[in-house]
């Protein structure tokens, strides 16, 4: 194997896998403070479309799971597990949204029920082709953090 | 009168949009099966997080708990059936079938369903009622132990629980190490598994009684099963189950049987203490 193919190897790998990219803050360096993430994980802006579909699919975000949101009545069952979403906006910052969506446990609590977005403090016995990976990369957590961020009542 | 409130009510549903749950209670109900009553709702044993243990028969919706209160409308009396046949044919070198020893289930059985896992001496470790129907097969007939999640197994054992119909469930921990699996059991009911970082406690006792999209979290009781569940159209063991449940935490699932999900089994039981068995319970 010469040195382009490893290199092109690579380029594949990085992006078939969905794992960070160099810009990206990795999740054991997000920075916590004050219960915020002042700092974008990506640089790049949330795009809050993006951040609705991510906030709906059931493999990505999954978040109707537990909360209802009324700007998305057109989806079917919204869960009461967690708070509703609605006007989250005027609830939180979008740094504090930030935190609460990367790893929520830094906001709530080691007992809360949600899931860290970003995090690798996971359970014991993650699924073997899931160690190491986040649930969302660092763009679907800043575009959800965009689209909770348009949630205003 | 009741016209006027469910005109207002489908009103504010409207209004709403998100008033998908009739009520995030468990109904205030009481189970019969073909006339018999069943304890759905116990005092908790002591040490119990809840002060009440329910059967999950109250979180289901109308018609999947008619389909449980009438036998003939519950899909999983096919199995008990099935499993009826299972216990006087003869199977192994020994020429045995179960009745050749055990007689009438209706008789022998009885209780049973009530009381596993139990202690087994010779394994030095609880074991179920799918583990006793296989060391009765190879031990006794001279026949081999059931695959896991074979339909004869799910059938068998949902035939042999069904004889503790309406009995509630009591375990006794005072036998052999059971005390020590009751504690590694809770370990593992707390224990958080998967990249979505979920224990059993986080849904069904943290969250006992919400909603997860259109699913209504019970207290995850296990006196039901074998359960009939809709959705796959069959029997589900509970090992399976619980194995179901650590999967969707985006975990590796522990082995069926495995000393982790025995202890699970041993505690998971227990935390449903008083309930009666419901096997072959139904669910959506």
């Amino acid at each position: 194997m010469n040195l382009s193919k490893v290199s092109q190897v690579a380029l594949a790998v990085l992006f078939s896998s969905g794992a960070s990219f160099a810009a990206d803050v990795a999740p054991g360096d997000v920075k916590f403070q004050d219960l915020a993430v002042t700092t974008s994980l990506t640089g790049v802006p949330g795009n809050p479309e993006e951040g609705a579909s991510v906030f709906k699919d059931r493999k990505l975000g999954n978040c109707l799971a537990c909360h209802a949101n009324s700007s998305m009545k057109s989806e079917l069952f919204h869960g009461d597990v967690a708070p509703t979403v609605d006007g989250a906006a005027d609830r939180w910052k979008p740094e504090e949204l930030r935190a609460i969506v990367t790893d929520s446990k830094q906001v709530f609590g080691s007992e809360t029920v949600m899931p860290g977005f970003y995090s690798l403090n996971v359970g014991v016995n993650v699924r073997e082709d899931l160690v190491g990976k986040t649930i969302l990369t660092a763009q679907q957590v800043e575009d959800v953090v965009a689209y909770l961020a348009t949630l205003k009542e | 009168m009741k016209k006027i409130s469910l005109a207002i009510a489908i009103a504010a549903t409207a209004v709403s949009g998100l008033a998908f749950h009739a009520s995030a209670e468990p109904v205030d109900e009481q189970l019969f099966i073909d006339g018999q009553e069943m304890i759905s709702r116990a005092p908790a044993p002591e040490g119990h997080p809840f002060d009440e243990v329910l059967s999950g028969w109250l979180f289901r919706e109308a018609e999947t708990r008619a389909a449980e209160a009438d036998s003939f409308a519950n899909p999983g009396m096919l199995d008990v059936e099935r499993g009826e046949e299972i216990w006087a044919t003869v199977e192994g070198s020994a020429g045995k079938s179960c009745a050749s020893c055990h007689n009438d289930a209706a008789e022998t059985m009885k209780g049973v369903g009530a009381r596993f896992p139990k202690w087994d001496a010779d394994a030095k470790r609880p074991i179920d009622i799918e583990l006793q129907i296989d060391k009765c097969r190879v031990d006794n007939m001279g026949a081999e132990a059931y695959k896991f999640d074979a339909d004869e197994q799910k059938a068998l054992t949902a035939y042999i629980k069904h004889q503790s119909l309406g009995m509630p469930v009591k375990l006794d921990l005072s036998e052999g190490e059971m005390q020590s699996w009751w504690d590694k059991g809770k370990d593992v009911y707390y224990t958080r598994t998967g990249q979505l970082n979920l224990s059993c406690a986080s849904c069904h006792e943290a969250s006992m009684g919400k909603y997860i999209r259109a699913d209504h979290l019970s207290q995850g009781q296990v006196n039901g099963f074998p359960t009939y569940r809709f959705n796959t159209g069959g029997l589900v063991s509970i090992q399976n189950r619980f194995r179901g449940c650590i999967r969707d935490t985006r975990a590796e699932m522990p082995k069926a049987f495995s000393d982790e999900l025995l202890a699970l089994e041993v505690y998971v039981t227990w935390r449903g203490t008083g309930l009666s068995v419901e096997t072959p319970a139904v669910r959506q």
